[in-house]
């Protein structure tokens, strides 16, 4: 039986009070718009490249608990990594939420806390927005909606 | 069932649906989405399995018994449905999916298809639903119709002194929800109604949340179509009505176009059956039709102004309760006498998708999102809320699970 404590962990709680890189990058390299029309989260992402790297990352927007803290707790994780490791945190990410078998998880690290997300199917849009969001706006796509 | 609850309530019909046994999530279920769907009773699934067991055949064409028998029960029920909403003639009663499809059949006739021209107005409100939205906005893009809209006051009313300027000479439809899907505000269409034919407009109502709550008479409101939710009073997914007057129906072309709904078919011309089977082309929902007049029986037991009268006092109920948390906002009117069971909520800061989720787990089914209102969600700037919708079969004791649940929620977030 889904319990509340696996939605709504305590660090998943704390990065959605006090959400990190909360702020917009002037100038930014990259940038998108997410948004779920069915709930309203929306938030805009922006990306500053070192080459092939991320060398910083913020966002902005409202949004649910849930998009908040993955929102927050991603950008602090792509801080450094290249576009190929990127990649493959988004492959995992998206395996961890949607309960399907393999993805690197040990990458994860603390994104690890999303597993209980995949209990709760209605709220796998919510955690992923702002995965789908990062994608956007690296392959230089301005906005991205979750159908 | 405990004498206290029984006095609680007044309205004491739980055990008529047999999905409220069920637990969500562990705990006892506590469904307060009825504005989405209704539950049904063991009487409409029962006459539904009754007629797929027993004489189940296409209507209106068969020689057979079977097919008479089919042919009485569907025509049975569009009677039973005219009695329910007051209509003269149960010939006005079109059996439909639902009032999505009721809207979009008379923009469809009446906008596209018919007299409507460039420059004509329709005058409509920012709280309504998507499904008496977007059929105008598709009228508005193929004939050059304008749309007006008649604002809210920060209680969720409607303005009513905007109709004084909105509606001109130009105006055709007035459009209106009788009872908002987020405010729960009811609207006075009867006076709506008169301002939409003095200047020879026709006035149409989306009836999806106030035929199911309260009493109903087309007829003395004085309206021109009015559209009926099936699945939301007790019937089955997939059944609803569109109610129209006679003329106006003989005047409107027809829809859908196939069997049922024409007399007779040549190379390349037809001449169209009578109203309303001009307007029910197909096959029907024979058992949507069965369900929805058995649902019918089973509120016409209950009667409708009792059903108004819970729902009133559940509602009075509720507002005191939330009101009773710091934080949590509601919207609509406060005097139940002016609103239905609709409660559109907000806990602080706490988005709506959280609160829900809160909920259900302690085996609360609530409503988050934009309700398919979202021009009513730029108006109201909010860019969601919860919503908990009650109906015949929610009592006190499911107040204060609701109530209790919201304080768990500003615990989690406090």
């Amino acid at each position: 039986m889904p319990d509340l404590r696996e939605l709504y962990q305590e660090v998943i709680l704390d990065h959605s009070k006090k959400p990190r890189n909360y702020r917009k990058l002037e100038p930014a390299d990259r940038h998108a718009e997410g948004n779920n029309p069915l709930c309203g989260d929306r938030l805009t992402l922006y990306v500053r490249l070192d080459g092939d790297r991320i060398a910083d990352v913020g966002f902005e927007g409202q949004g649910c608990a849930i998009s908040k803290a993955s929102a927050s707790l991603m950008t602090d994780a792509m801080k450094g990594k290249t576009l190929r490791e990127v990649e493959g945190l988004f492959d995992a990410f998206h395996g961890l939420v949607t309960g399907a078998p393999g993805g690197d998880r040990k990458a994860l690290g603390k994104l690890a806390v999303f597993a209980g997300v995949s209990e709760f199917p209605a709220r796998v849009k919510c955690a992923i927005l702002p995965w789908h969001t990062l994608k956007a706006a690296l392959e230089e796509k301005d906005t991205v909606t979750m159908e | 069932m405990t004498a206290k609850r029984r006095a609680s309530s007044g309205m004491d019909v739980k055990a008529d649906f047999p999905i409220l046994r069920r637990k969500a999530r562990g705990k006892a279920l506590v469904y307060l989405d009825s504005a989405a769907t209704s539950q049904k009773p063991k009487s409409v699934i029962a006459a539904i399995e009754d007629y797929y067991s027993r004489y189940n055949a296409n209507v209106h064409r068969a020689v057979y018994e079977l097919g008479e028998e089919s042919t009485r029960a569907y025509e049975g029920a569009r009677e039973k449905v005219a009695k329910f909403i007051g209509a003269r003639d149960a010939r006005e009663v079109v059996f439909t999916r639902g009032t999505t499809e009721s809207l979009n059949a008379v923009a469809y006739s009446w906008g596209i298809k018919g007299p409507l021209q460039n420059g004509d107005e329709i005058v409509t409100t920012v709280m309504e639903h998507h499904s008496n939205a977007i059929p105008w906005y598709f009228v508005q893009d193929h004939k050059g119709v304008k749309l007006k809209w008649v604002d809210i006051d920060d209680e969720g009313r409607l303005r009513m002194e905007q109709y004084d300027d909105l509606i001109t000479k130009r105006t055709k439809i007035v459009t209106v929800t009788h009872v908002s899907n987020v405010l729960g505000t009811i609207n006075d269409v009867k006076e709506i109604a008169e301002r939409a034919h003095a200047v020879g407009a026709i006035c149409v109502v989306d009836g999806a949340q106030s035929a199911p709550h309260m009493p109903v008479n087309v007829a003395d409101l004085g309206v021109d179509f009015y559209t009926v939710s099936g699945h939301k009073m007790c019937g089955p997914t997939g059944s609803g009505v569109l109610w129209g007057r006679h003329d106006l129906l003989q005047k409107m072309e027809p829809f859908l176009g196939g069997g049922e709904m024409i007399r007779e078919v040549h190379k390349g011309w037809a001449k169209w059956n009578d109203v309303p089977y001009k307007f029910e082309a197909g096959t029907p929902n024979i058992e949507g039709a069965i369900g929805l007049g058995a649902a019918v029986d089973y509120l016409t037991k209950l009667g409708m102004g009792n059903v108004r009268r819970h729902e009133e006092e559940i509602t009075r109920y509720a507002l005191d309760g939330m009101h009773g948390i710091d934080g949590v906002v509601t919207f609509g009117p406060d005097d139940v006498k002016a609103r239905g069971g609709v409660v559109s909520f907000n806990v602080g800061d706490v988005h709506a998708h959280d609160v829900a989720s809160i909920l259900d787990v302690e085996g609360i089914a609530i409503r988050s999102g934009h309700h398919c209102a979202q021009p009513l969600m730029e108006r109201l700037d909010v860019p969601a809320t919860s919503r908990a919708s009650f109906y015949i079969y929610n009592g006190k004791d499911d107040v204060d699970r609701l109530v209790a649940a919201i304080r768990k929620v500003k615990e989690v977030f406090a």
